[in-house]
């Protein structure tokens, strides 16, 4: 088993009558890109503020490296932070900011040349030792901040969204950049950001936070193909969601009724009869039928209203009998050559048995 | 010519004409005094001459000199070192209580420093407020002589310059990024070494700005030396005022003048260049 390196245990956190993070139980492993994503507020921020010393705990305990931490002060704590802004220290130049953390540490001068040209050539910074850093592009910013960090060797390295002053061209680059870098250096690094392409992009586990809360953990598939709760499939990529009831429950199976069709699906819950529940649907896992199918497996007939030519894909909305709207994508390969639609067109809609989700309806 | 263009004209061109009679006339009028002949009669001869100038290098006004940068640059010392911890208070106090403290910095500033001076006086005199309660507290038993000392010269220049330190290094301070201090204690550094690695060089444009204001005044103010002094030390606002008015030395005076005018010239200029090239390393 892996090495926890951080370990949050019961941690709550109130700002005056607010709750930024409430009961919170985390380990964080040694070496994982872990990920906390949640809309502003959730209190991702301050979980990081929490284990970097910035805010102390209103209840509970952090370890880090096997060490309890409350009582000690940022400067004290074996983790290094890449601020949102980068907050570089205008004052000094590229080599300076990043040499700051080993000098305060008293490292020979030798050694902090040697450790700080190696960092900023693996950042790809070598030659702008003396330059300014107000003179440097929001990306070379980006660089000299996170080389500041990872030059002193934390044992975890924090990221306050660091990327969402990017532009979105320079930001898939960074990401690409990051998790290289993480990689390589083997450190453990939690990440915050409120972006879920950036989140499933970089991280080997996510967790998604809302107000103080961790609604789930687990890798970017399983959040993605099997979310836990409406908040999470919402917050993750495009849903479609139905409402639906359960009528009766064979041995495997739940009969439901969902848009006027009676569906029998796998009920992996143990859904009982009389229950409401939700049934999710990924745009991606639907299927179009330009023609009735016909088997027993029944299918939502509805019309096209919009269509959006994405380049690689073709979304659709389609309009139900009931009214309600269902987004579908569907990719161009050597199979859907004919993935064509006029609007108004008449389509049937199927998916392949056991792809949907279902959750109880809160 | 169009009503605005008027308007634009008249209210540069009174302003101009302001500056002209009040500011530039009258330093031109010193100028040239100090380079003319004294005349017991007629206070000034118009001839040419750079008597006034060698006179100041005589070694009686390099002292008064040497003594009135001392004595300011002292002052300038003990503002920064009260005012410093008291900006940074004024930036962490919650805002209602801030308005209140910076309320009752501007407050002297609606008595003439004249009157604020001689007040001083009935606070530091030998039976004055300060004595009594020393005496009263049974701390000493015979009142001390404060007044007409050194100590009370800069008491005074403390007390009327504190003002011009406290704002600039308010405003500066108040301008700091506090990330900047959470990224120097994440990067390991002390209170210690935050403070003067980060904080110091950060805030250095409002101490400059600071300094700049009490250390100029310090040197010119010749009523705080001459009421709470006693007028035994002579420094240089005192000297300038004597040549004019006991003296009758008004080529002297101007010359002394010149000098000191020169002299904050330059300071000022340093400070202007030192500040466009701080200013041009964070802006850029």
């Amino acid at each position: 088993m892996t090495q926890v390196v951080v370990r949050l245990e019961n941690i709550a956190k109130h700002y005056d009558d607010q709750i930024a993070v409430e009961n919170l139980h985390l380990d964080i492993f040694a070496g994982e890109f872990l990920t906390l994503l949640g809309p502003s507020g959730c209190g991702k921020t301050t979980i990081l503020r929490l284990i970097a010393g910035f805010e102390m705990p209103d209840s509970g305990n952090i370890f880090i490296g096997g060490v309890r931490v409350n009582d000690l002060a940022p400067n004290q704590r074996d983790v290094n932070t890449v601020f949102q802004s980068y907050a570089l220290f205008p004052h000094m130049d590229v080599f300076d900011n990043v040499a700051f953390g080993l000098k305060i540490r008293g490292l020979k001068n030798r050694e902090v040349f040697t450790r700080v040209t190696e960092v900023l050539e693996m950042v790809r910074l070598k030659g702008l030792e003396k330059r300014s850093v107000t003179q440097l592009s929001g990306g070379q910013q980006q660089r000299v901040a996170f080389a500041r960090a990872v030059v002193n060797e934390p044992l975890v390295l924090l990221l306050d969204e660091p990327l969402s002053a990017l532009d979105y061209r320079l930001r898939k680059e960074m990401q690409l950049e990051l998790k290289r870098y993480q990689r390589k250096l083997g450190i453990t690094f939690i990440f915050v950001t409120h972006d879920q392409e950036e989140a499933m992009t970089m991280s080997d586990r996510i967790i998604v936070m809302n107000q103080g809360r961790a609604e789930q953990v687990g890798t970017p598939k399983e959040i993605y193909e099997e979310p836990v709760n409406l908040f999470v499939a919402n917050f993750i990529g495009e849903i479609n969601i139905f409402d639906g009831f359960v009528v009766e429950i064979g041995s495997e199976r739940l009969s439901t009724r969902m848009e006027g069709h009676m569906f029998h699906l796998l009920n992996r819950r143990g859904f009982q009869p009389g229950r409401k529940i939700r049934i999710l649907l990924r745009p991606e896992d639907i299927q179009v039928h330009k023609t009735r199918p016909a088997d027993y497996f029944p299918s939502l007939e509805g019309q096209v209203e919009e269509l959006i030519y994405k380049g690689s894909t073709v979304d659709l909305q389609i309009r139900l009998a009931s009214g309600k709207s269902v987004y579908v994508t569907e990719f161009f390969n050597e199979y859907a050559e004919d993935i064509f639609y006029s609007r108004g067109q008449q389509v049937w809609l199927r998916w392949f048995d056991g792809w949907e989700v279902i959750l109880p309806d809160d | 010519m169009t009503e605005k263009s008027f308007f634009r004209r008249s209210a540069i061109g009174i302003v101009f004409f302001w500056i002209t009679l009040f500011v530039l006339i009258p330093n031109l009028l010193v100028i040239i005094c100090s380079f003319l002949e004294r005349d017991p009669a007629h206070f000034i001869r118009f001839v040419f001459s750079t008597e006034s100038y060698r006179n100041l290098f005589a070694a009686v006004f390099f002292r008064i000199f040497l003594n009135s940068f001392k004595n300011a640059f002292i002052a300038t010392l003990v503002c920064l070192l009260l005012s410093y911890p008291f900006a940074i208070l004024l930036c962490r106090v919650r805002p209602s209580l801030r308005r209140y403290l910076l309320v009752l910095i501007i407050i002297p500033f609606w008595t003439s420093s004249l009157i604020r001076t001689y007040a001083l006086v009935i606070l530091l005199k030998g039976n004055g407020i300060l004595n009594s309660l020393l005496m009263g507290a049974g701390l000493i038993r015979e009142p001390l002589q404060i007044l007409y000392s050194d100590f009370a010269v800069f008491c005074g220049l403390v007390y009327t310059l504190l003002p011009f330190m406290i704002l600039p290094l308010y405003g500066n301070i108040e301008k700091l990024d506090i990330r900047m201090v959470e990224a120097a204690f994440d990067l390991g550094a002390s209170r210690m070494q935050t403070f003067f690695r980060i904080i110091l060089p950060l805030t250095m444009p409002g101490i400059i700005a600071g300094s700049i204001l009490v250390f100029l005044p310090a040197l010119g103010l010749f009523y705080i030396p001459d009421i709470l002094g006693g007028a035994k030390s002579m420094l240089i606002g005192n000297f300038i005022r004597d040549q004019f008015l006991t003296a009758r030395d008004w080529p002297f005076g101007a010359a002394a003048s010149v000098i000191l005018t020169a002299v904050m010239g330059f300071m000022l200029l340093a400070y202007y260049y030192s500040l466009k090239r701080f200013n041009a390393k964070l802006m850029e």
